[in-house]
């Protein structure tokens, strides 16, 4: 069978003299303790300062960063950037557990679906379990909290993402992901998200909302902290 | 015309119709050249980049010394995250493994992702002669579907296309759409495609993919995307299948945050892709959406045999596309000429091993060692010297008289300076008095092909080596 024809192949390829109990012992080390690599400078900052960086790598890569400082404000931080960019007042949402829990009747002129994308809605929101500020990145756990079309399908994705939760490095960003599900429950997806759907495939010009949402809108949320360190 | 059948062996007049094609210059004539500045551009705003091409070279290299191993553990993990695995040692085996599947889903829509081992392998073709009806959804490898084109570029399939081009194909093909429509803009060529190409994603039973990286430590898959359609590609259809190849392995997320950092910044110059995903296994019992089975399939195709050769660090290779973004062959005559599924410089490494020396024996002389390649590689692959060492044993196997007595004559010239000055001077003298009367020489003997499409200029005054000893002779002038 071709897996045991391929293995034994690449052994023969191997150094010779290298015994395979030492190599099986490396390996098996580095995946229990993986050594870590170089982190971009870039991210050792003060906290806001962080935020900054977050926010203007997203700009940069045509997102739109909201921000409003209390959970209570994002259902009308939502209605009122839908109603500024002439969108219908609708959001298809998963059960994410904060999402589900803001005070929505503050905003009742704003229809929301619960599941997952159906082709035709305009609008997906869900909830990152972490934004990287190293290259303004949002990280995204697939499942029934937040399901993995609702960053696909529609026209227009919306992410909620705590200010608490904007880390440097994408090291960072995976452990607060990990804090959140485990290692042994990694969701399907964990989808890295940095803009909104491009191509650069038509002669080079960068187009916008290829076969993804042709907008990305970023809402943080939360109180700006004190100016600690990051990291 | 290029067809979607590899013929490196034509390399030569390949080369010499894609140096006429005035479509193609008129597109080879900024987007690569456009894609280089903005590696150039991202690679300034990291101080750190060369440090992590390091890096990469030694992932890479560690997990190729280990690679036994780290297929082993993903192969683990995967099948613990419920995913299924299956091994290819053939490009045919790993077609058929598709075929297979996509024959017990019942499936008859089935759309692609962008792969490049599935160009190697010849997939397409495979399953459509299979009765399945596949689509590529990503926007450049669907326009080279639809002009029956192999891509050009392992990053930008259809770098050779003018707007124009694609937009007299969009007309062809997408008759159903209103005649009078206008999609003269790169936008509305977009719009059009995203809306033909929405229908497949929802209607399709089977979604492929490939794969940037696999991590051993999780048994995920990395796909990095501009356009989302490896997304969609991969979570509407009820079966997902990640098509890759076995070097694709590296040991934990750590080395991927890693090589994300360069793989980026080196293909398009972006900081990062806008969608990078890790895929571990098939939907969950909770979720509401995704695939219910997703299968794996590790192609070999040669590169065990690879690993064991002098070529082995080519195994190394990210597919980011930097070293043709670089190239001056490449920027000349673009990625078809190489008639084969990776041009460039790494084409002309690569393609030799996997197709035999005898079918690509001119891709390695496409160069002019510059060495800019190697220059830009995210993984320091030394490209100019593994060029040289195809060059070394083509030049072995060379069976023609002409060209080994050739270059015995000029050997024999070179190792005696005496004769070789006095050869030297004779034909200086001869081609002088022959281009006297235009200053040019319209026809050299035995060096038609290099005077078909230029002239040679007549010498002015004495050889190289006579000038030297007259300038030494007189002290500075």
């Amino acid at each position: 069978m071709s897996r045991d024809a391929i293995l034994a192949r690449l052994r023969q390829a191997l150094p010779a003299g290298r015994a395979n109990g030492a190599r099986r012992d490396a390996v098996n080390a580095r995946l229990a303790s993986p050594p870590k690599h170089i982190i971009p400078a870039r991210v050792n900052r003060p906290r806001n300062e962080l935020i900054d960086l977050f926010k203007s790598f997203l700009a940069t890569q045509n997102a739109t960063v909201l921000e409003v400082t209390a959970a209570a404000g994002v259902p009308n931080a939502i209605a009122d950037y839908l109603r500024s960019e002439n969108l219908p007042a609708f959001a298809r949402m998963g059960t994410d557990p904060f999402l589900a829990t803001l005070p929505w009747h503050s905003a009742p002129g704003l229809t929301r679906q619960s599941g997952r994308a159906d082709p035709d809605d305009p609008v997906g929101l869900s909830r990152a379990a972490a934004g990287v500020a190293e290259t303004g990145t949002l990280m995204i756990a697939s499942g029934a909290e937040n399901p993995v079309t609702l960053a696909f399908l529609p026209d227009t994705h919306v992410i909620v993402v705590g200010r608490e939760s904007i880390v440097g490095s994408y090291e960072d960003g995976y452990a607060l992901v990990m804090k959140e599900f485990g290692k042994s429950h990694l969701p399907r997806t964990l989808n890295m998200i940095s803009g909104p759907s491009r191509t650069g495939d038509i002669g080079g010009h960068i187009v916008m909302g290829a076969h993804g949402p042709r907008r990305l809108a970023v809402l943080i949320v939360g109180e700006e902290s004190s100016n600690r360190v990051a990291r | 015309m290029p067809s979607v059948k590899p013929t490196p062996e034509e390399f030569a007049s390949n080369a010499i119709a894609a140096l006429g094609d005035s479509a193609l210059q008129h597109a080879l004539a900024e987007l690569p050249k456009g894609l280089a500045a903005k590696r150039e551009r991202a690679k300034a705003a990291l101080p750190e980049f060369e440090a992590l091409r390091r890096v990469g070279r030694n992932i890479k290299d560690h997990v190729l010394d280990n690679l036994d191993l780290y297929l082993e553990a993903f192969e683990n993990n995967a099948l613990a995250a419920g995913s299924h695995v299956h091994w290819a040692s053939t490009a045919q085996e790993a077609c058929d493994i598709i075929g297979n599947i996509c024959r017990e889903t019942g499936a008859r829509l089935v759309t692609k992702g962008k792969s490049m081992v599935s160009e190697e392998i010849g997939l397409l073709a495979d399953l459509e002669a299979s009765g399945f009806n596949v689509v590529e959804t990503d926007l450049g490898e669907y326009i080279v579907q639809l002009r029956k084109e192999m891509p050009s570029h392992v990053m930008a399939p259809a770098i050779h296309v003018r707007p124009s081009d694609i937009e007299a194909t969009f007309r062809h093909h997408h008759r159903e759409l209103e005649p009078g429509r206008n999609i003269s803009t790169p936008e509305a060529l977009v719009s059009e495609a995203r809306t033909v190409l929405r229908d497949k994603f929802i209607g399709a039973d089977v979604g492929i993919t490939g794969a940037n990286f696999l991590i051993a430590e999780t048994g995920s898959a990395i796909l990095v995307t501009n356009e989302g359609n490896g997304d969609l590609t991969q979570s509407l259809p009820k079966v997902h299948i990640v098509l890759t190849s076995i070097e694709k392995v590296v040991p934990t997320l750590e080395d991927g945050w890693a090589l994300l950092r360069i793989l980026a910044r080196s293909a398009s110059g972006q900081e990062i892709a806008t969608y990078t995903t890790i895929t571990t296994g098939p939907k969950r019992p909770a979720d509401p959406d995704g695939p219910e089975a997703c299968h794996i399939v590790l192609l070999d195709n040669g590169r065990s045999e690879l690993l064991r050769s002098e070529y082995r660090d080519v195994l190394r290779c990210i597919r980011c596309g930097a070293c043709m973004n670089f190239c001056p062959v490449y920027g000349a005559i673009g990625g078809h000429a190489y008639g084969s599924v990776y041009s460039g410089p790494i084409g002309a490494v690569l393609t030799p091993a996997l197709v035999g020396l005898s079918a690509a024996a001119n891709l390695p002389q496409a160069s002019t060692f510059c060495g800019k390649c190697e220059d830009v590689c995210p993984v320091e692959i030394p490209l100019v010297g593994l060029m040289r060492r195809w060059r070394e044993k083509a030049f072995d196997q060379d069976t023609s008289w002409r060209n080994r007595a050739a270059l015995r004559v000029w050997a024999a010239l070179a190792k005696r300076p005496a004769l070789y000055r006095t050869a030297a001077r004779s034909m200086v003298a001869i081609l002088a008095v022959l281009g006297r009367s235009k200053g040019h020489l319209e026809h050299l003997p035995f060096a038609s092909a290099w005077t078909r499409n230029r002239d040679f200029p007549a010498p002015q005054g004495q050889t190289f080596q006579a000038q030297w000893a007259r300038q030494r002779g007189g002290g500075k002038r």
